[in-house]
């Protein structure tokens, strides 16, 4: 176990060295002076000179590379040009509303998608599984800023039923300010609730002939107690996986989803970054997200062994 | 009588009936997209401001936007341009992923390298990568292809490298060899051949997700630019007068559903048709 645990965290070291390296290539790529594109066409040679050395962007490139690389590893994302604060600290400040949104859009997800995927495998090739299955393509082809909005027009502005954008006021409560955040959680999670329905039927489809679950009903269990304690369990790990691709899909859905809504969280700032051209922010939202991407795949590497007792490392 | 693949191939594919619905679906669109200039009722830019946000009606079936404009027409156009991007993110990235998926399956000492920078572009949710890569290049219908073409580049490159992986071990690239074959013609007339069925099952569902992409990076205004109507933009702009007229929303959004859904479905029966393996699991 701590063998593999020290196999793959270098491995992730390596994955996250060169995904570093890819964000200093993509801001680098910037056609032109990126100084002068940050600071917009009122900016006068010295204000741009300036941002040049303070961003480094005055030195050749292999330094500037090893100078990223440190400020990297020291934790150090460098200042957003506009928000006047370090890129750690912006990010931070808007994590919270980020992470209820990502936990609620998974959980939403998961409660549609595991109990209809184990129906439809249960009762596989009738009209209720091609129903299903079909229902679950069309959740896949929804647009999530389009569900958002149409629920925003339909559930928020017309029935009233939930507030139409933003996170409440800034004493609001945390139920209040889970309320805001309802709405956009199903416009995340439906449409990925698809994927992890598919992939709940076909593990499940692949262990309900095992014959442990033959054993199980021979013995008189009854169809749901076979169903759940016997067969669910040994899909779980397919589960799992695809529940753990979602998390991080999520992360990256919220910034469309926050921009519907209004919401002040990571994607909210991400997309202001862009539309400014706040490189920094970009950069270190950029190696931030895929850092919790490649975490959320080891830790569901780990899991493995939670949900089956007989997987060793 | 003897059938040849491609007719097996089709009629299996066929069977369901559902995947034939999907695909003459996509050839409606598809037709639609490219006859639009003679189809649509209206020019996609004629504005009409006494008819301003009016409702579907018999002259206009859609309704019209803000400045008058008949929607229809306007889904019409964006047909053409959403489609045109989705077909040029497939192409790019086919590419893209081709060359380097055959480069890391065929030449093993360049696996690993290769391997590890296409794990790394996978570390980035697609959005992400999309939007960073829209930010460094800025918003044009070029760069959006690019970027996409780009983003969807490691899918394409992990099927072809698995793929290239069983290829090279087979007899007749061992007899290609043994005859003398240099490797250039190995992987053309031996290995890439044998890439197109696994290819265009990728083509199709990167085709469906480029769609998707493309309208939401429109609708961030980080993607095709405001001015061409795409599907996404017709949405970012429907958003402003989305209480007084929810047509303008429903039209563009109905149309990316179609589509997708119909790319998704036909994908899934061509996957179905060329691995009849997998067709006892889905």
């Amino acid at each position: 176990m701590l063998t593999y645990l020290a196999r793959r965290i270098a491995g992730m070291f390596v994955v996250m060295f060169l995904v570093a390296t890819v964000v200093f290539v993509i801001a680098r790529v910037v056609p032109g002076d990126p100084a002068a594109v940050m600071m917009g066409a009122a900016a006068t040679a010295d204000d741009i000179a300036a941002l040049r050395a303070r961003l480094g962007l005055d030195q050749p490139l292999p330094l500037q590379y090893l100078m990223f690389l440190r400020d990297v590893l020291s934790g150090n994302l460098g200042d957003s040009i506009f928000l006047n604060r370090p890129v750690l600290q912006a990010l931070g400040e808007r994590a919270e509303l980020t992470f209820f949104l990502t936990l609620m859009s998974v959980s939403i997800a998961v409660a549609i998608g595991v109990p209809i995927g184990i129906v439809s495998a249960v009762k596989r090739g009738t009209a209720t599984d091609q129903g299903v299955i079909g229902l679950a393509m069309l959740a896949a082809s929804l647009p999530s800023f389009w569900v958002g909005l149409t629920l925003i027009q339909y559930l928020a502005v017309e029935l009233r039923w939930f507030p139409v954008a933003g996170y409440g006021p800034p004493d609001a409560s945390l139920g209040e300010r889970l309320r805001h955040l309802v709405l956009p959680a199903i416009a995340l999670g439906l449409p990925n609730s698809a994927l992890i329905l598919r992939f709940t039927r076909t593990a499940m489809l692949d262990v309900l002939h095992e014959d442990y679950v033959r054993t199980a009903r021979a013995k008189g269990l009854g169809q749901w107690v076979v169903v759940l304690k016997h067969a669910l369990r040994n899909a779980m790990i397919p589960i799992l996986t695809v529940v753990g691709l979602t998390a991080a899909i999520l992360i990256a859905g919220a910034i469309v989803t926050e921009t519907v809504f209004g919401l002040p969280g990571v994607g909210n700032l991400i997309v202001s970054a862009v539309l400014r051209r706040d490189y920094p922010v970009i950069q270190g939202a950029l190696l931030i997200v895929s850092g919790i991407y490649v975490l959320i795949n080891l830790a569901v590497d780990l899991l493995y062994a939670v949900a089956d007792p007989r997987v060793r490392y | 009588m003897m059938k040849s693949p491609t007719a097996l191939l089709v009629r299996r594919m066929f069977r369901r009936r559902l995947v034939l619905i999907a695909a003459l679906v996509l050839i409606g669109v598809i037709a639609v997209a490219i006859a639009a200039p003679w189809l649509a009722p209206y020019a996609p830019n004629k504005m009409d401001i006494i008819n301003r946000l009016k409702g579907p009606a018999m002259n206009h079936w859609f309704g019209t936007d803000e400045f008058g404009r008949d929607v229809l027409s306007r889904v019409m156009h964006g047909a053409q341009l959403s489609l045109a991007v989705g077909g040029m993110v497939v192409v790019v990235a086919c590419i893209l992923g081709t060359v380097t998926g055959v480069v890391a399956g065929y030449a093993r000492r360049l696996d690993g390298p290769v391997m590890r920078l296409i794990d790394a572009l996978m570390a980035f949710p697609d959005i992400l990568l999309a939007i960073a890569l829209m930010a460094a290049l800025g918003p044009s219908l070029f760069n959006t292809v690019l970027a996409l073409g780009v983003v969807y580049t490691p899918r394409v490159a992990r099927v072809v490298r698995a793929a290239t992986l069983v290829l090279r071990e087979l007899q007749f690239v061992e007899a290609a060899t043994a005859l003398g074959a240099r490797h250039a013609r190995i992987i053309a007339i031996h290995i890439l051949p044998n890439l197109v069925s696994p290819l265009i099952v990728q083509a199709t569902f990167i085709f469906a997700y480029a769609i998707l992409t493309e309208a939401a990076l429109s609708f961030l205004g980080v993607g095709v630019p405001p001015t061409s109507p795409t599907w996404g933009n017709m949405i970012a702009g429907a958003q402003q007068y989305m209480r007084q007229a929810d047509w303008l929303m429903l039209a563009p959004g109905g149309a990316i559903v179609l589509t997708v859904l119909a790319l998704q479905i036909v994908g899934d029966g061509l996957r179905d048709a060329l691995d009849p393996k997998l067709q006892k699991v889905l």
